[in-house]
């Protein structure tokens, strides 16, 4: 941080463009066009940790998953399972368990599809200095129409998993307290395996294309926005990848335990918040180490990291292939994102079809109750990373508390870092362009942000940025996309 | 006098009993006309105005108008439903009917006359009155959101239930439903069992931890418009 902004120039990205919600990125440069600051804001403020107060304790996996359309299901999920503790049926019948894993590997897929080929791929395909008439979606489907058809499709599929789980595509109600509402029907059941082996298909080359791309460009990419840092997500009891359930493992940056299968409800003796005055959004920090060493990511690129393995054949060759690329280390490039996003895409679409051959998907054992409980913490993976719910409700059935740490608050100091160290590599004594600002929203859309829910509001796309002098006067402005 | 008695809703010949107000006779003869505050079993209150039909184009109450020979009753017609499009626009801003997350969507009888009139969004500026909830009920809650004061509470706690467990209480736009104790619901007698506890049209009260085990699909109003049992001739 600069002691003293005087003197400084500043540079405004805003809001942030192929990103899920609304940001801004600020630049402050020195008189020889030095970067001396690289901050990325969060200008939304939402209000559901205060709003859901005093509702029906079984309302709150309906209302809160309102955060978002893009992963609502992980809102979903993750609040019910706190709810199941709260009436105290956390053990789910296996009908109900898997139902929900099917619902939530469907919206990994459909959310993975959605950042891969409709948010990511212009800037890979067209490089990130492309003409911006041409790097984005439509671009991507006027010259590769068959790589959009796909995104659009393998998206299409994903809801369809969830319309089937949850009852609608976006803001279902599948899962109620101690379990669920529905099972599979054999007739849905057979209308989704009717294109899983396209889905299946396609996964394979868009984790190809990535992957290639990344080798290929390695050289470059290895160090964009790269830094290293210690990788927290939820792991199996058996080191297994797991997104629906399990412990807490944190581990350094070339892969040594901080912590590991930590309890769930636990989790405020592992991690806490910073709050700084310049952001909406917190900044989460492994507790024991403290906030100057403590930041960590999550998400794709952390669950590779840490899983031992993953228990789907073809999604584990990928990983050992990731892996090999870091000799077996944890991997802190910023931009293998993608990658080890498209290797959870692949695992996601074989987990799907592992459940649609399990007859327990047909079961009509669907709620458990038991001694009812007064506060639980419900902690999944969502597409972006470890997602935590805690709630406490009180006797009348009330919520009095809630707390949300959502994967892209996780991500707020990386992504800091990221953007950081690449407007010090390609912007430090440059002359602005359109194309090199694009180098910063690069770094955070590897992260795949979703500010909507880091905020606990849908933004708009268009971008405005100035250059402003140090009196405060706008000496240079850029706009695209906007209605002024 | 005789037996059946013979009038025309939108032209159509209905025939009824000495006795029955136009609501009974025309849901006996297969006719919907909106309804909410009307509930069988209940005595008619005619507070809601939702059932407005024009008898001899004079606007009335369908659920307490009783029949009488010769009556020319318009009901389902342009004019008759922007009427009933109005009064339905109004409950909505007047209270705060969030559907999205309501337990009660898909079988809630407001938000199901909304969708059988054609009502996309309510073109009244909403109020966004601040209510409260009463929790305290170890079975039963009422969410004072979402009352539309239809009284049938009311009349069930007290015709069928032989309790009083629910009154209104202030006047004109500060009426609210009360209950008959100091401050709570839990203080009453009302038991998750009664009529009460069953009657309200829409998410006011509402039986404890039962929310969304019902999936889309399969509610009360997911596959066919409210109205729709009686238009095809289902006893109730």
């Amino acid at each position: 941080m600069v002691a003293s902004t005087i003197g400084l120039k500043r540079v405004v990205i805003e809001p942030v463009t192929r990103v899920e919600g609304h940001g801004k990125v600020t630049i402050l440069l020195d008189e020889k066009r030095q970067v001396r600051q690289t901050r990325l804001h969060i200008v939304e403020f939402r209000g559901f940790e205060r709003f859901i107060q005093g509702r029906p304790f079984w309302e709150v996996p309906v209302l809160v998953q309102r955060l978002c359309g893009i992963c609502p299901v992980s809102h979903h999920l993750a609040a019910a399972k706190a709810m199941d503790r709260i009436v105290g049926g956390e053990k789910l019948t296996p009908t109900a368990e898997k139902m929900r894993r099917l619902m939530h590997y469907g919206q990994f897929f459909q959310s993975h599809a959605l950042h891969f080929f409709h948010l990511v791929s212009p800037d890979l395909l067209f490089g990130f200095d492309a003409d911006p008439a041409i790097r984005n979606v439509i671009g991507v489907a006027l010259k590769y129409p068959e790589l959009a058809v796909q995104g659009v499709m393998m998206r299409k599929y994903g809801q369809e998993v969830i319309k089937r789980t949850a009852g609608k595509k976006i803001h279902g109600t599948g899962a109620i307290p101690g379990g669920i509402n529905k099972n599979l029907s054999i007739q849905e059941r057979d209308e989704l395996l009717k294109d899983l082996e396209q889905m299946v298909i396609w996964s394979r080359a868009a984790l190809k294309l990535c992957k290639d791309y990344t080798v290929e460009h390695l050289e470059k990419l290895a160090p964009f926005g790269s830094f290293d840092s210690n990788h927290l997500s939820i792991i199996r009891q058996d080191g297994a990848l797991d997104i629906y359930n399990g412990g807490l493992r944190a581990i350094t940056a070339d892969g040594k335990k901080i912590f590991d299968h930590v309890d769930n409800q636990k989790y405020l003796e592992y991690i806490a918040e910073e709050v700084r005055p310049w952001s909406y959004m917190k900044f989460p920090f492994i507790k024991p180490l403290g906030p100057e060493t403590g930041w960590y990511r999550v998400g794709p690129l952390a669950r590779i990291n840490t899983a031992d393995f993953i228990d789907t054949p073809e999604a584990e060759a990928a990983r050992k292939e990731f892996m090999a690329l870091t000799k077996g280390k944890p991997n802190n490039i910023s931009m293998a994102y993608h990658w080890a996003r498209l290797i959870e895409l692949l695992h996601a679409i074989e987990k799907i079809k592992e459940l649609l051959h399990d007859k327990d998907l047909q079961g009509t054992d669907l709620v458990v109750k038991g001694s009812r409980r007064d506060e639980a913490v419900g902690i999944l993976e969502a597409p972006r990373g470890t997602l935590f719910h805690h709630y406490k409700v009180d006797k009348n059935d009330q919520v009095v508390m809630a707390n949300l740490i959502v994967s892209t608050t996780n991500n707020n100091e990386p992504m800091n870092r990221a953007i950081q160290k690449v407007a010090q590599d390609d912007l430090s004594g440059h002359e602005l362009t359109e194309g090199l600002l694009n180098h910063i929203e690069v770094a955070i859309r590897a992260y795949d942000p979703c500010l909507s829910c880091a905020t606990h509001a849908l933004g708009q796309m268009p971008l405005v940025v100035e250059v402003v002098d140090v009196d405060g006067n706008i000496v240079d402005r850029k706009v695209r996309g906007v209605c002024e | 006098m005789s037996a059946t008695i013979e009038f025309t809703i939108d032209g159509k010949e209905i025939k009824g009993q000495p006795g029955q107000t136009i609501l009974e006779a025309a849901q006996q003869a297969g006719v919907y006309i909106p309804r909410l505050c009307y509930m069988k079993g209940l005595t008619p209150w005619g507070s809601c105005r939702v059932c407005t039909v024009l008898i001899n184009g004079r606007p009335q109450a369908a659920c307490t108008q009783p029949i009488a020979p010769g009556m020319v009753v318009e009901s389902s017609t342009d004019k008759v439903n922007a009427l009933r499009r109005n009064i339905i626009d109004m409950l909505f801003v007047e209270g705060n009917h969030f559907c999205m997350f309501c337990e009660k969507s898909g079988s809630c009888e407001l938000q199901a006359l909304a969708y059988r009139l054609g009502i996309a969004a309510p073109k009244y500026p909403f109020m966004f009155p601040k209510r409260e909830l009463d929790m305290s009920h170890p079975d039963v809650f009422i969410d004072h959101n979402r009352c539309i004061q239809c009284a049938r509470c009311v009349r069930a706690s007290r015709d069928v239930d032989g309790k009083h467990v629910f009154d209104f209480a202030d006047r004109g736009a500060h009426r609210r439903i009360a209950v008959n104790a100091e401050a709570f619901l839990k203080d009453t007698d009302l038991a998750v069992t009664d009529k009460a506890a069953e009657a309200c049209p829409v998410g006011a009260i509402v039986k404890k931890r039962t929310g969304y085990a019902v999936p889309f699909g399969q509610r009360l109003y997911d596959k066919k418009p409210i109205g729709s049992e009686i238009e095809a001739g289902v006893k109730s």
